[in-house]
């Protein structure tokens, strides 16, 4: 289903290049729930932020359920980002003056959901993520636990079969991140494709497979 | 359905963003106000000394009896130069550029009389077209001194609007009697109220006017206090005043070129000056109102600015979950454009609602009646929503052409 040859990056910041990736080859099938883990610094969020479509690469090539990644036009990109993969960031990136309801709503108004949708799918997905009662808060008044669960819900508004989560416990108590675990072991269970990103080997050893990276190189687990 | 998307993002934007909305609509409000308001009083300020200025008459001349300064064909300076009612028609009859030509009596502390209403006025004695000249309009119903009210030399007064009050209090006038110097005389007409700001002999509305022919005969006046003249065309007033001297210098024997001779006052020199200073008034007016402008305008994208980093983050996190550019900048267009009609119509509301209550206070006397202007309402608008959209579109732009991630990093 993910398909990565030969994958690099390179940032380039004033005079300095900093290569990011340098060769990546991986792949993912449907329903694998995977682990990145590496030293910081070693390229896991570019990876991941290229996977998701939120980046693209210098080289190589991307091939996502059969497309190139590289020749889709940027309302292609954007109905990916909307129903095909949902992503977690570690900073939650929730729009911070909208209701947590507010929040999981977006992708389903982009989506052009009628109101009614739209209000029943949100309902839905905090209750999934356990939240129904929080729904009119704003993320200010809630933990980084409820937080992430509300950027959770957000992710699977669309129902993607992709799910990204970029160290979506990095930010939290033992807890809550192993609550936030358990989501992810569930949607799994329900059929998601899940790649998360952790330092955790809690959270790694819940996964099918740990792709260990190492300066923007792949050190064990990129086959499939 | 891209259409209803607009509106939801639109209006739950609107409402989370409460604060940033309310500045911006706020800064448009002001703006347009402040600029509407500014040239409206300035316009009516305008409006009111320009009427004012004309209630005396409008680009008339007024020439009294001069004493020479020259001496001329073996006659000493020094002469005193009068002249009498015939010489009006002389100068009608000689210069053809003259429009309008009336001789003028005017004889100080006459009692006049209504009932037990007893006041001690100017009557003036004039010939029809010193209606016209003097902008004294009569009242519905009445009439000014006619020409056979001169031919006649009728017994009729045509009243000033503050004596006939005086006399008459709530009464009715027309057709009345009022006594002049225990004479009677009938009441043709009443001068509508009218603005004055300058006079030679008495304000208007104090007045008691009579036909010239009766005044000479009542008094025994064989020399005029005044002519009143107005050439056909305001630019011959130069031509004309020369003329007049011409004229009259060859009757009465003085040099044309001897200015004192005759007394000239002509009211369009200080027409000029209004139109300078008036037109000094709207550079000024101007100016004010293009810092206004700007200000609002600053404060607006100031407004934009502010929420940029802000903004650029939410476009971010947006197109993270699937907005594609498009609706993100058309989202921002329609919320300018948005922001920017209800600002502006609120603005326009309010200063047009100022604008109708203020005849309320009766402050016109002093700074005349304010016109609202709605293309200068409009305009106001249109800049200041101009100025916002440009502060916010081109960020909003360049976020949105980034990368997601770029975006989200900014
Ligand atoms: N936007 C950027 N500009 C320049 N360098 C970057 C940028 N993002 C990441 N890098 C660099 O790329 C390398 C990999 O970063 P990243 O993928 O964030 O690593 P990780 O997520 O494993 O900590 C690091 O050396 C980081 O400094
Ligand atoms: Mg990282």
């Amino acid at each position: 289903m993910i398909e990565i040859i030969g994958m690099t990056k390179v940032y380039t910041t004033g005079k300095v290049n900093v290569e990011a990736l340098r060769g990546i080859d991986l792949k993912i099938e449907k329903n694998d729930f995977i682990s990145i883990m590496g030293p910081s610094g070693s390229g896991k969020s570019t990876l991941m932020n290229i996977i998701g479509c939120l980046d693209t690469p210098t080289q190589g090539e991307y091939h996502l359920e059969g497309m190139k990644v590289a020749e889709l036009d940027p309302n292609r990109l954007a109905d990916i980002r909307n129903q095909k993969i949902g992503f977690v960031f570690q900073n939650f990136n929730l729009l911070p003056y909208a209701t947590a309801f507010e929040n999981v709503e977006i992708p389903l108004i982009f989506k052009g959901d009628s109101f009614k949708k739209r209000k029943a799918r949100t309902e839905e997905l905090l209750e999934i993520v356990g939240l129904k009662d929080r729904m009119d808060h704003k993320p200010t008044e809630l933990s980084g636990g409820e937080m992430q669960r509300v950027s959770i819900a957000r992710a699977l508004a669309c129902n993607p079969s992709i799910i990204l989560a970029d160290e979506p416990t990095g930010n939290l108590d033992s807890v809550s991140g192993a609550e936030i675990i358990e989501i992810f072991v569930d949607l799994w269970n329900k059929g998601h494709t899940i790649a998360i990103i952790t330092h955790d080997t809690k959270i790694s050893s819940r996964t099918q497979r740990i792709i260990k990276l190492l300066d923007g190189m792949i050190v064990d687990g990129g086959g499939a | 359905m891209a259409l209803l998307m607009f509106i939801n993002q639109f209006l739950r934007d609107i409402k989370s963003q409460k604060l940033r909305t309310f500045l911006t609509l706020f800064g448009i409000i002001w703006g347009t106000t402040a600029v509407t308001l500014l040239l409206a009083f300035g316009e009516g300020l305008h409006a009111q000394i320009s009427k004012a200025s004309h209630g005396l008459g409008d680009k008339i001349v007024i020439m009294w009896p001069g004493r020479t300064s020259k001496p001329f064909q073996g006659l000493s300076k020094g002469r005193v130069i009068r002249f009498k009612e015939e010489d009006a028609f002389l100068l009608q009859k000689e210069i053809i550029q003259m429009g309008q030509i009336s001789p003028e009596y005017n004889e100080w502390s006459v009692q006049v009389k209504y009932k037990k209403n007893v006041f001690s006025q100017n009557v003036t004695g004039v010939y029809p077209v010193f209606a016209d000249m003097r902008n004294m309009i009569p009242e519905e119903g009445g009439r000014f001194i006619n020409a056979l009210d001169i031919k006649n030399k009728k017994r009729v007064v045509f009243l000033g609007d503050k004596l006939k009050n005086d006399l008459f209090k709530e009464e009715a006038a027309l057709g009345k009697y009022v006594f002049i110097n225990s004479t009677p005389f009938l009441v043709v007409g009443v001068m509508n109220e009218k603005k004055q700001d300058s006079n030679y002999s008495g304000r208007d509305a104090y007045k008691a006017v009579i036909p010239a022919t009766t005044l000479s005969a009542m008094f025994g006046r064989r020399y005029l206090d005044n002519m009143v003249f107005k050439p056909r065309d305001p630019k011959q007033n130069e031509y004309v005043k020369e003329k007049v001297f011409e004229v009259l210098g060859k009757k009465y024997r003085f040099d044309p070129e001897d200015k004192e001779a005759l007394m000239m006052w002509d009211t369009t020199e200080m027409d000029k000056f209004f139109n300078y200073f008036f037109y000094g008034m709207r550079v000024f007016l101007g100016i004010l109102g293009a810092f206004t402008l700007i200000v609002g305008g600053i404060g607006v994208s100031n407004i934009m600015n502010v929420v940029i980093e802000e903004r650029t983050r939410e476009i971010g996190i947006k197109m993270a979950v699937g907005a594609k550019r498009i609706f993100i900048l058309s989202q921002f267009v329609f919320e300018t454009l948005l922001i920017t009609f209800i600002g502006g119509a609120v603005g326009f509301l309010i200063s047009w609602g100022i604008l109708s209550i203020f005849p309320m206070f009766k402050l016109e006397q002093y700074v005349g009646t304010p016109t609202f202007s709605a293309s200068v309402a409009i305009l106001a608008t249109l800049i200041l929503g101009l100025i916002g959209f440009f502060a916010g579109f081109f960020p909003a732009r360049r976020a949105a052409s980034l990368n997601p991630i770029q975006a989200l990093r900014l």
